[in-house]
């Protein structure tokens, strides 16, 4: 273990960081424009049922069967549940009015006949209406509007003495960063968009404000300590570099939690976990590099923005 | 500051251990076969439906129908008798009047193999059949026999419509609250036939579908289809009877808009991997924290320890005053996640005492500085998971809950019918927030400050200085 004193200075290559960051979305919009983005029936409407059967049944047969009952066209996957064993068919219908219940239990009903030796049960049914679909989406959107809104606020209220509202205002721009890559995740994965995004997004708003707030709370201590003495930028870049082996160790501890639970729910194949971990994995490295590398650091750019020719000079001075 | 005992480690660690073990176990005496639970453990967790299996449902009027509340409210009393009558206990039910839903969720039942929920869903959505029947003669089933079968007075179109009244008045304290009842041109000719045969002598029973809901006395002949049910009723039983009456007089059939159904082996399946990586996990963060912040990781370690029994005590209803709460799987990611932010209250605190150490402080001035420096950082960076936590428990909680009712302002424009499974998401992440206050902060500074007087641990190396 090496002494923990690191000397990177972040607002010099904040270009750098901006570069990277400007990659990984341009990749993602290059993915979301050549595969689309798929929504998930919770937020457009539609209806997906799981069915588990035992013996042989053809997929063809099996989908034929749902179509000639329903009148719909279906999209048929198979997958086996590793725990039980059970072999299953993920069906998904086309279009997004959802089947009535009645319509349902017939189709069940049905199947059984057609398929009398493979005991086929029904696993899992999940139908949701476009209106509310909508309204789910929109409460969401509005949810996570207010909770970026109250931390703003709560920012800057508590860091006051470094000029609150900027700081603020630059924590919610690394979260609306954060929150795109998540988003990124999804498009490049070729995710649907479902309620488990709205989670990950939820928590990564909550974690990744939380990793910006350790380094401004440094920054605000720093500032009390050194504040009249040390220029603006030198005195970010010593504190995030005094916090970042705290910031290493979180991030490493909370993934290393995360990493094995999207591990063993993928082993498992338990998919709705594994579509919430793995996002919300790639959003905690998002979080902690965003409050690193972007949020202070162009902060403090910021801060200095009308004294163009002085940093540099300051740095020097103070090195003299 | 004040000194801290040694013995404060051990009592803090014990009761750490102690805590974690009873909200496993719980604490419960058998005499002969009933148990009677005094503290609930991990058995008692109550599962969502996306792990347990089960039904959720939204009930609507068809389009075009703009419901009244008294009708939503007769709707609703429809299901939640037939969700009895089909011996589901175990139920959520709220009414969105804005937005005119019904939601129902409740647990596949217990044992229950071949349960089918599309035919359960069917039958709650379904039209009550309301009658009034002469007497009230039941067979060993509950079901109508003799007269009661043969002589149906009224059925659900003849009635109007009916609600709960008051009377100050009323001569006896029993029949102050009760049920007026308006019946339709259809229906008085034959109530009054009925009433006017059975006062004084007989009874009419009221039934939805096969269940008998009231049984008043015929007191006086009824000629003007204006009649009010007393007796011995509460303000809610009074309205209660009056919403299950106005339910057969429903002019519509209520549809299914959303419905999700899923089987219990595989929701069940999934509990067991989550609570399998969770105790990886923690293994695997402890042999983390303790690598690379010795003491203080060791302390932290058990620390954890307390917020995980902390969480599990906080969702089955270990505390009685914390009712026990519905557990989904994002609730289990929330405690998850809040044990990734325990870890983070306890390594600020750590690295700040290793820096303090590095520093040239003496091990107690390094151990005060440490928790006092890193205060601030735990309680803001925790203040606005608390923020996030309370949002999403008000935007996707029940309409009746307290943080519902404090973001109505915000969320007005939505009706209470959205998801629940985030709702335990947020309730997790908010308990874990608060007990990172509990055990982050106050137990492992307990616990550090005491066994920091031991001689054999008092070498800086220990607490992340050079050997």
């Amino acid at each position: 273990m090496a002494p923990k004193t690191w000397n990177f200075d972040y607002i010099k290559s904040r270009k750098i960081y901006y570069m990277v960051s400007g990659g990984l979305f341009a990749i993602a919009l290059i993915c979301m424009f050549i595969f689309g983005v798929r929504i998930d029936i919770q937020f457009r409407g539609g209806t997906m049922a799981s069915y588990s059967y035992s013996g042989e049944v053809s997929e063809q047969a099996f989908k034929q069967a749902v179509e000639a009952q329903t009148g719909q066209h279906i999209s048929i996957a198979g997958a086996q549940n590793i725990q039980t064993g059970e072999e299953n068919f993920n069906i998904e219908f086309a279009g997004s009015e959802g089947i009535p219940v009645e319509e349902q239990a017939a189709l069940l009903q049905k199947l059984q006949e057609t398929f009398p030796d493979n005991n086929i049960q029904s696993v899992s049914v999940n139908s949701v209406s476009p209106t509310m679909g909508k309204d789910f989406l929109l409460k969401c959107l509005v949810a996570v509007f207010f909770a970026a809104l109250f931390m703003v606020v709560y920012i800057a209220l508590r860091f006051k003495r470094i000029g609150g509202w900027s700081a603020g205002v630059f924590s919610v721009l690394a979260l609306i960063h954060d929150v795109l890559m998540v988003f990124a995740t999804f498009i490049i994965f070729r995710m649907p968009l479902d309620d488990n995004f709205m989670a990950v997004v939820l928590v990564i708003l909550g974690y990744s404000v939380n990793d910006t707030i350790v380094i401004f709370d440094r920054i605000r201590e720093n500032e009390k300590l050194y504040g009249k003495t040390k220029p603006l930028f030198e005195l970010v870049n010593d504190s995030i570099n005094q916090t970042l082996g705290r910031t290493i160790h979180t991030t490493v501890s909370t993934l290393m939690a995360m990493a094995v639970v999207c591990i063993m729910a993928f082993i498992n194949q338990v998919d709705s976990i594994v579509t919430f971990s793995f996002p919300l994995i790639i959003g905690l490295l998002s979080g902690s590099y965003s409050s690193i590398c972007l949020c202070s650091p162009s902060w403090a750019a910021w801060r200095e923005r009308g004294k163009k020719t002085q940093p540099p000079k300051q740095e020097t001075e103070a090195q003299a | 500051m004040k000194r801290v005992g040694k013995p404060v480690f051990f009592i803090v660690s014990i009761l750490i251990v102690a805590l974690m073990v009873v909200s496993i176990t719980g604490i419960s005496t058998t005499y002969g076969d009933k148990t009677t639970a005094y503290i609930k453990g991990g058995n008692d967790i109550r599962w969502g439906i996306d792990i347990r299996g089960g039904v959720d449902v939204t009930f609507t009027p068809p389009d075009g129908v703009d419901a009244t509340e008294a009708q939503m409210d007769a709707a609703e009393s429809v299901i939640t008798t037939r969700l009895v009558s089909l011996h589901i206990t175990d139920y959520e039910v709220y009414t969105d009047y804005d937005k005119d839903r019904i939601i129902v969720r409740f647990p596949w039942k217990e044992g229950e193999s071949d349960f089918n929920p599309e035919a359960a869903i069917k039958e709650l959505g379904e039209t009550a059949l309301l009658t009034f029947r002469e007497g009230r003669e039941v067979d060993e089933l509950g079901l109508p026999t003799g007269v009661t079968a043969e002589n149906i007075i009224l059925e659900g179109k003849d009635v109007k419509s009916a609600s709960a009244y008051y009377n100050a008045q009323a001569a006896s304290e029993s029949d102050r609250y009760g049920v007026s009842l308006e019946l339709n041109d259809s229906g008085k000719a034959a109530f009054a036939e009925a009433t006017t045969r059975l006062a004084g002598n007989g009874c009419i029973s009221i039934w939805m579908d096969d269940i008998m809901i009231s049984y008043p006395n015929v007191n006086v002949p009824i000629t003007d289809g204006q009649a009010s049910i007393s007796g011995n009723f509460t303000a809610e039983e009074a309205q209660s009877l009056a919403n299950r009456i106005n339910s057969g007089a429903l002019p519509f059939k209520l549809q299914t808009e959303n419905y999700s159904t899923i089987n219990p082996t595989m929701g069940m399946g999934a509990r067991d991997v989550m609570v399998q990586a969770g105790v990886i996990a923690y293994i695997a963060i402890a042999i983390y924290i303790i690598a690379f912040f010795r003491l203080p990781g060791f302390i932290a370690a058990i620390a954890l320890l307390g917020q995980i029994a902390g969480s599990i005590a906080a969702v089955s209803g270990f505390f009685s005053f914390v009712p026990s709460f519905t557990l989904t799987l994002p609730g289990i990611a929330g405690i998850i996640l809040s044990i990734g932010m325990g870890v983070d209250a306890n390594v600020i605190t750590a690295a700040r005492i290793r820096e303090e150490i590095r520093a040239g402080k003496s091990i107690d001035g390094a151990i005060t500085l440490g928790y006092q420096r890193a205060f601030t950082a735990i309680l803001d960076g925790n203040l606005t998971l608390i923020i996030v936590a309370i949002i999403l428990m008000g935007a996707f909680g029940p309409p009746d809950s307290l943080f519902a009712k404090l973001l109505t302002p915000l969320f007005f424009m939505f009706g209470p019918s959205t998801a629940g499974s985030i709702y335990s998401f947020g309730y997790t992440l908010l308990v874990g927030a608060v007990l990172n206050f509990i055990f982050g902060v106050t137990a492992s500074r307990l616990m550090l400050k005491s066994i920091s007087r031991f001689k054999p641990l008092r070498k800086p190396y220990l607490y992340g200085g050079d050997k």
